[in-house]
């Protein structure tokens, strides 16, 4: 969670530099939609295949229709 | 009409694997669970498939075609008809299943999942045999890296419709459409080199306007003419373009709404209209890659329209047509498609996220900006890569679109058991029925089939019996029940179709 944290704050920093606006509309969110959104990530979170870079990487296709 | 879906297919831990033999185990595997008992050597009937055949009416010579055209080439391939009358089978190192032809939309998106309930049951089949590696199939169109594959649209025409008139008018649909149908890539180019994410899996694999191929220079508007009906009276349009939707309202509209522009092409009611992109190939790339729906085309004639605003020129025309005809076939679901066209394209003018638990790319899209938000990626990190990827895995416990199913954020039009009744039941409507009732009640008998026939190895005859199925509103369950129901053995069944009692 800190990691997630110091990530988030990064980021709210750069939306500062980059758009007040944007960091304003953030804000407003309703928090009830925020906690739902949380819990979907949470269980993606959960579901996701292990080591993603090399998952992705071995995905290779030969061309179809 | 119907839908025909390549699945993507990998083993992990085994990326030297061939995906060719993979795919078979995967068709074998279902042949052997769901026809036990049947002769495994039912064939399809290869007499009348003729893909080079071209629907502005010349035939192209073999030496003219490259070999990934010729799907006969595939002859030992595995391949299953199964009693929903949907086609099972190897093609171009994908497993694919044809769903059974079907007369309305409704019936396209069940029969479409039933197919994603016999690859998942297929897969998990293969996996008992011993030593197998798990085999995953994923319902996408793209592995991000230059390899595309396809989920295609048929609908039966009149023969009578010029092309050049399918050509004009479907092209700026097709082009257009892809606010709906798009089921959301991240990675712009064929390769996905560019990191950005579009609505379309498949856009960027086109690059003509007109033309016969499937596998490469793809066309926005496929010639094959291979009508698998009476080429006097009909044409199969076969469309390409489409993305495989994981969404049912997805496949619904995307169905449906092509089914209405046809009806409208075919009754000669566009003429009027000047919906020419000046530049379509590069038109079908830009709309796809425009997430935020304000990319503007140019017209021939000079007008600029969005996507969305060229759409709901299309559905005024639409529902005016439709309006305007008394014609049986515009029927409730028909009104029901104008309907939520009309809701979809207002939606995504006015409030574009909140069509999350219906439009696949924004459904993608809405998880995606969810990881930037909450955990900082970046958008070329791999575990956004990895979503648009799960998302398309067609296990419920991994597959992003089922989890989000499960949890009601995407909305479904089927449960699970109208779902499973059409993994093993036909439609009632098509020769379809008489296709799949003819498996499941002479399996052994059975020889050989297709789109177009059944091919029965009667005993105590010689020579085989070719039953032709060249009308694909015949031998529906009105037509064909009776003589069915009467006939416990083959023999017969072609006693008493041959006596014309019957189809």
């Amino acid at each position: 969670m800190a990691q997630r944290e110091s990530a988030d704050h990064r980021k709210v920093e750069r939306e500062v530099e980059v758009d007040e606006q944007e960091v304003a509309a953030a804000d407003t969110a309703p928090s009830e939609l925020d906690a739902d959104v949380d819990s979907i990530l949470d269980e993606i979170d959960s579901v996701l295949e292990e080591n993603a870079e090399d998952f992705v990487k071995s995905f290779v296709q030969k061309g179809g229709q | 009409m119907g839908i025909e879906t390549e699945y993507g297919i990998s083993v992990p831990g085994h990326p030297t694997m061939n995906a060719m033999v993979a795919s078979s185990q995967i068709v074998n595997a279902y042949g052997q669970y769901a026809l036990r008992g049947a002769r495994m050597r039912t064939h399809w009937d290869f007499d009348v498939e003729t893909p080079l055949r071209d629907a502005r009416g010349f035939d192209l010579s073999r030496a003219d075609a490259d070999p990934s055209q010729l799907t006969d080439e595939d002859l030992g391939m595995a391949n299953v008809i199964l009693t929903n009358g949907a086609r099972l089978y190897v093609d171009h190192a994908h497993p694919e299943y044809s769903t059974p032809e079907v007369t309305n939309p409704r019936d396209a998106v069940l029969w479409d999942r039933a197919g994603v309930g016999i690859m998942l049951r297929a897969m998990q089949e293969a996996a008992r045999i011993p030593e197998a590696h798990p085999i995953l199939l994923y319902k996408n169109n793209t592995d991000n890296k230059g390899a595309s594959y396809g989920c295609h649209e048929n609908y039966l025409m009149r023969r009578s419709t010029p092309f050049a008139d399918i050509v004009r008018h479907l092209t700026p649909f097709f082009i257009t459409r892809q606010v709906f149908t798009g089921a959301g890539r991240l990675g712009v180019g064929q390769d996905g080199r560019t990191v950005a994410y579009q609505m379309s899996q498949r856009a960027d694999f086109f690059e003509v306007e007109v033309g016969l191929e499937t596998t490469l220079k793809r066309p926005i508007i496929n010639t094959r003419d291979e009508p698998h009906a009476d080429p006097e009276r009909f044409r199969r349009l076969h469309v390409i373009v489409g993305d495989a939707n994981l969404s049912d309202t997805a496949t619904y509209l995307k169905m449906g709404t092509t089914a209405i522009v046809l009806a409208m092409i075919e009754e000669g009611v566009l003429s009027d209209t000047a919906w020419w992109p000046l530049k379509p190939v590069h038109e079908m790339h830009a709309v796809s890659h425009d997430i935020t729906l304000k990319h503007v085309l140019t017209l021939q004639d000079g007008r600029r329209r969005t996507a969305l605003e060229l759409q709901r020129e299309i559905l005024e025309r639409a529902r005016a047509f439709c309006e305007r005809e008394r014609h049986a076939e515009f029927d409730d679901q028909t009104k029901h498609v104008l309907d939520e066209w009309q809701r979809v394209l207002t939606t995504l003018d006015e409030d574009p996220t909140s069509l999350a638990n219906e439009i696949d790319w924004i459904a993608k899209q809405s998880l995606m900006e969810g990881f930037v938000r909450r955990d900082g990626l970046e958008w070329d990190s791999p575990r956004l890569q990895l979503i648009d990827l799960q998302y398309a895995d067609i296990r419920p416990e991994k597959g992003l679109a089922s989890r989000l199913e499960e949890r009601g954020r995407l909305v479904r039009l089927f449960s699970d058991a109208d779902v499973a009744r059409a993994m093993t039941a036909p439609p009632e409507d098509t020769r379809a029925y008489f296709r799949g009732e003819c498996i499941r009640r002479y399996p052994e008998a059975v020889a050989a089939a297709s789109w177009d026939s059944v091919v029965f190895d009667v005993p105590g005859m010689d020579s085989l019996m070719r039953v032709p199925t060249l009308e694909p509103t015949r031998g529906t369950r009105a037509h064909v029940q009776g003589v069915l129901q009467g006939a416990p053995d083959v023999a017969s069944l072609i006693a008493a179709l041959t006596s014309g009692s019957g189809g």
